[in-house]
């Protein structure tokens, strides 16, 4: 069962955290997945998979009446040899990594126009990242991409979501055989967004996936990113910061699918939370299919609460179907800081500010420094000292 | 010379029914060089004493006044109190996950100093006085007071009080939990600041035993709220023979 508790030990405890009773993840869903949106009933809230999200600020994503008014401008920074195109739904490559698992992830495919694939050739080792910068211009939007990561390339790939508007895209990554990918999706959009997306990563044989979901901006962010393994030796990590400040929900769904043996999985998601109504919400998936032996897999939410008001509620849920496995742990603890750790530090002489500074700092920053994309870190550590300087 | 001045201090805290008095009009001067304990049975006040000056949110100052040379220290934030120079080394110290020992020594430090100590010499004077401590080095990265022993914690708050070097040095039961060879340990280190000659040091204690490594020059005897009895060093010997038992039966005497 899950492990669960506040630290530290204060007088009163800010955050709650919820942990799953039994269940399992494939029959808690709705409908099974798929492409169409028909064939998800319209959610009303009470569903497991929707139980935390506020629908009525979702505009209209999740019953089928947001239409695709809207506008986002994207520009994507391809090194060379890497190919951008632009395809229709039938093109063989769309859709293959993973199937849409609830309306609005289906609402998205059945929307979009075109979809874009993006193209790192096999063997190819890129020295720069493949960049995307989408800003939303207002109104809703509907995307679907593709990065088809040939056999033994290597690519690190960023996508930054800046401006306002109300999204629903989703990402998938088709990793080739030994291919080394890193996957920063940055949510920094104003705070009147609305961002719903899937991210479907299948990893080739002894393919490495490192994803990092940065979340500071929306109104409403949900996420999904989902990792399956179609080969043994598989590696995938999937780190995650989020910064929810007050009036925002932040969502994090993930769900790790161990269906081969050999495979690894680690999973570090890490969130800081301040001001009335902030609500983040963590659901880590692990599956260990009978048939995925020798897997080695890890999973942990913290968070940590900086003020009253806030809301967290994490669940991480591992389901193994064989014993025959290396190991498989996870955990998840939220923390507040409290007025006994505000005044022990102030008493040696640190400002309220600064105080936090140093707690939020030490929080996060072994988290940053696991990312390895240099410019990243150091840009994530100014954003964080933003969020901070917004607060108090 | 710095001077601590306490004057008809009273102090409320909240509880069930309503705000409840716990210090009852305190009187106390403490002057640079000098060292007073003040010595009292459990729940006589002598903790709220030692948090009150050092301004925790948990008590309300209801009367009287606390100066720092002429400084209004009541009127100061908890930080501001620390940069004035008034240190409290806690009973309890808190653990702060996520800051490692060493950062926190640095920007404390910065804080208290008004500018960051040149690292060169910061590290050393670290090292040096984790040594006198008889700390072991690897202390440095763990996160503070996180998994701390007792007698771990206690050091670290005189490593703490060594680096910052206060004009007021108020230590909070700083002797209890402790074995004889940490207590030897953590007494030598007040009494090196205390040797300076530039701080004045409020010593709370429950017990005598303390008094033995560190000499007071006054000894204040804390019962129902108030300074019930002073004197010097000799005062404590007669507590030790006689106990709290004539200030706590049938209240206060004097």
């Amino acid at each position: 069962m899950a492990e669960a508790q506040n630290i530290p030990a204060g007088a009163t405890a800010g955050g709650a955290v919820a942990v799953a009773a039994e269940s399992t993840v494939a029959t808690r869903m709705s409908a099974p997945p798929s492409f169409d949106v028909a064939d998800f009933p319209v959610p009303h809230g009470r569903e497991e998979e929707w139980r935390f999200t506020p629908l009525e600020r979702l505009k209209g994503l999740h019953d089928g009446t947001a239409k695709a008014d809207g506008a986002i401008k994207a520009q994507v920074d391809a090194p060379e040899g890497v190919t951008v195109e632009s395809v229709t739904r039938d093109d063989e490559r769309v859709g293959k990594a993973g199937t849409p698992v609830d309306r609005i992830a289906a609402q998205a495919y059945s929307s979009f126009e075109k979809a874009t694939v993006i193209t790192v050739p096999k063997e190819s080792v890129l020295t720069e990242p493949v960049r995307v910068l989408l800003h939303g211009e207002g109104g809703t939007t509907f995307g679907h991409t593709v990065f088809d990561i040939g056999a033994f390339a290597e690519a690190v790939i960023v996508v930054d979501h800046t401006g306002d508007g109300v999204r629903a895209a989703n990402v998938d990554f088709l990793i080739g055989d030994g291919a080394k990918v890193t996957f920063v999706s940055v949510q920094d959009w104003d705070d009147t967004a609305v961002h719903c997306s899937q991210h479907n990563a299948k990893l080739g044989r002894d393919a490495t996936f490192k994803s990092v979901v940065v979340t500071f901006g929306g109104d409403l962010v949900r996420l999904h990113p989902r990792v399956e393994y179609t080969g043994p030796g598989g590696d995938a990590e999937l780190l995650g910061l989020y910064f929810t400040d007050a009036g925002q929900h932040q969502e994090h769904r993930l769900l790790v699918d161990h269906n081969v043996p050999n495979c690894k999985s680690n999973v570090v998601y890490k969130g800081a939370l301040q001001g009335e109504q902030a609500h983040a919400v963590w659901i880590g998936d692990v599956l260990i299919e009978a048939a995925a032996e020798g897997t080695e897999t890890y999973e942990m939410n913290r968070n940590l609460v900086l003020t009253d008001g806030a809301r967290v509620d994490s669940v991480p849920n591992l389901e193994i179907e064989t014993g025959e496995i290396v190991g498989a742990g996870h955990a998840s603890a939220t923390g507040r800081f409290d007025d006994e750790q505000l005044f022990y530090l102030m008493a040696r002489g640190i400002p309220q500010i600064e105080a936090r500074r140093l707690v939020v700092r030490g929080f996060f920053a072994e988290l940053v420094q696991q990312i390895g994309v240099a410019d990243i870190e150091e840009r994530l550590l100014v954003k964080i000292e933003e969020e901070l300087e917004a607060s108090v | 010379m710095a001077t601590l001045e306490i004057n008809d201090l009273h102090v409320t805290v909240e509880a069930e029914n309503g705000p409840r008095e716990i210090l009852k009009g305190v009187d106390l001067t403490i002057k640079q060089g000098e060292t007073h304990a003040v010595m009292g049975p459990n729940g006589s006040g002598k903790s709220t004493l030692a948090y009150s000056l050092a301004g925790h949110p948990k008590y309300t100052i209801t009367g009287g006044t606390v100066t720092l040379d002429g400084e209004d220290v009541l009127e100061m934030e908890v930080d501001e109190r620390a940069r004035a120079g008034v240190f409290l080394a806690m009973q309890y110290p808190v653990e702060v996950p996520g800051v490692s020992v060493s950062n926190f020594l640095r920007t404390s430090a910065t804080a208290i100093r008004g500018e960051a100590p040149k690292l060169r010499t910061w590290v050393k004077e670290v090292k040096e006085a984790m040594e006198r401590l008889q700390m072991d080095p690897a202390f440095a990265e763990r996160n503070v007071n996180e998994g701390f022993s007792g007698g771990e914690k206690k050091r670290h708050e005189i490593l703490q009080l060594e680096l910052l070097k206060p004009k007021i040095a108020i230590l909070d039961e700083t002797d209890s939990g402790l074995d004889v060879d940490a207590l030897r340990v953590v007494s030598e280190g007040v009494n090196r600041v205390r040797e300076s000659g530039e701080v004045g040091t409020l010593l709370i204690t429950h017990y005598t035993r303390i008094l033995r490594y560190i000499k007071p020059d006054f000894v204040h005897v804390f019962a129902n709220g108030r300074i019930a009895e002073s004197g010097g060093a000799e005062l404590a010997d007669q507590l030790e023979a006689e106990g709290y038992d004539k200030y706590v039966k049938g209240g206060a005497a004097v």
